[in-house]
């Protein structure tokens, strides 16, 4: 967790550093839109619960370490004020193959979603909001369960 | 017996109070004997603790079904669906 923003070729290069095993890197980065729902977003807030997201987002990467055969794992959300184009959260993992690390990548994402405990409140021009959960991002998760 | 109460997000604007000493009514203690003491102070809390209402619970930082047993010093945070990444 951090408020300040990430660069993610040094992040993914320190994540590789020196291991010359990797054969694939795959990532994910998620963005701030200027649109929700319809309506325009000047700013968006995001609360998270400290102690407790560490705790998920560790559990999340070790239950990857576990389905996957995978190196390296590395998540970073922000929390603040953010603004459209700004960088929300990165997600790297590092493999000796492809199909690993795609896999573990977007398993990462979808638990993050649904178990990190994070909420956005976002600026409109009717005023504050509460983003309210997604179905879809349930359905997303459920994918994974054996 | 008494637990901490942490409230997040939505439900802390709701209930304005983020955190919060709590005193359990006296014999064994749920999550679910908890959240009907909760009710009982109306208002905010009668509406959004509602048995129809989307709300999650983690005791001590493990989000816990309600038949969770509470123990004196316990961390019991009540949050709504979580919408991070």
């Amino acid at each position: 967790m951090q408020v300040q923003d990430f660069d993610v070729g040094a992040e993914i290069a320190a994540l590789r550093l020196g291991n010359p095993a990797v054969g694939a890197v795959a990532s994910f980065i998620g963005c701030v839109r200027d649109m929700n729902e319809g309506d325009s977003i000047g700013l968006m807030y995001l609360e998270h619960y400290p102690g407790m997201t560490e705790r998920e987002l560790e559990k999340i990467a070790t239950e990857a370490h576990g389905r996957w055969d995978i190196f390296d794992t590395l998540i970073i959300h922000r929390v603040g004020e953010l603004r459209p184009l700004d960088q929300i959260v990165f997600v790297a993992v590092t493999s000796a193959h492809r199909g690993e690390s795609f896999a573990a990548c977007e398993f990462i994402m979808d638990f993050l979603k649904t178990k990190a405990p994070f909420w956005k409140r976002e600026a409109t021009p009717q005023g504050d909001r509460w983003v309210d959960a997604r179905v879809s991002d349930d359905a997303a998760a459920a994918r994974w369960k054996q | 017996m008494t637990i901490q109460l942490i409230f997040l997000a939505r439900l802390r604007e709701r209930f304005r109070v983020s955190r919060e000493a709590f005193a359990l009514a006296p014999g064994a203690a749920t999550v679910s004997t908890l959240l009907d003491q909760l009710r009982e102070r109306g208002g905010a809390f009668a509406e959004e603790l509602a048995p129809n209402r989307a709300f999650r619970v983690a005791v001590n930082q493990d989000v816990v079904t309600f038949d969770h047993p509470l123990k004196a010093g316990d961390e019991v945070a009540i949050f709504p669906p979580v919408t991070g990444g």
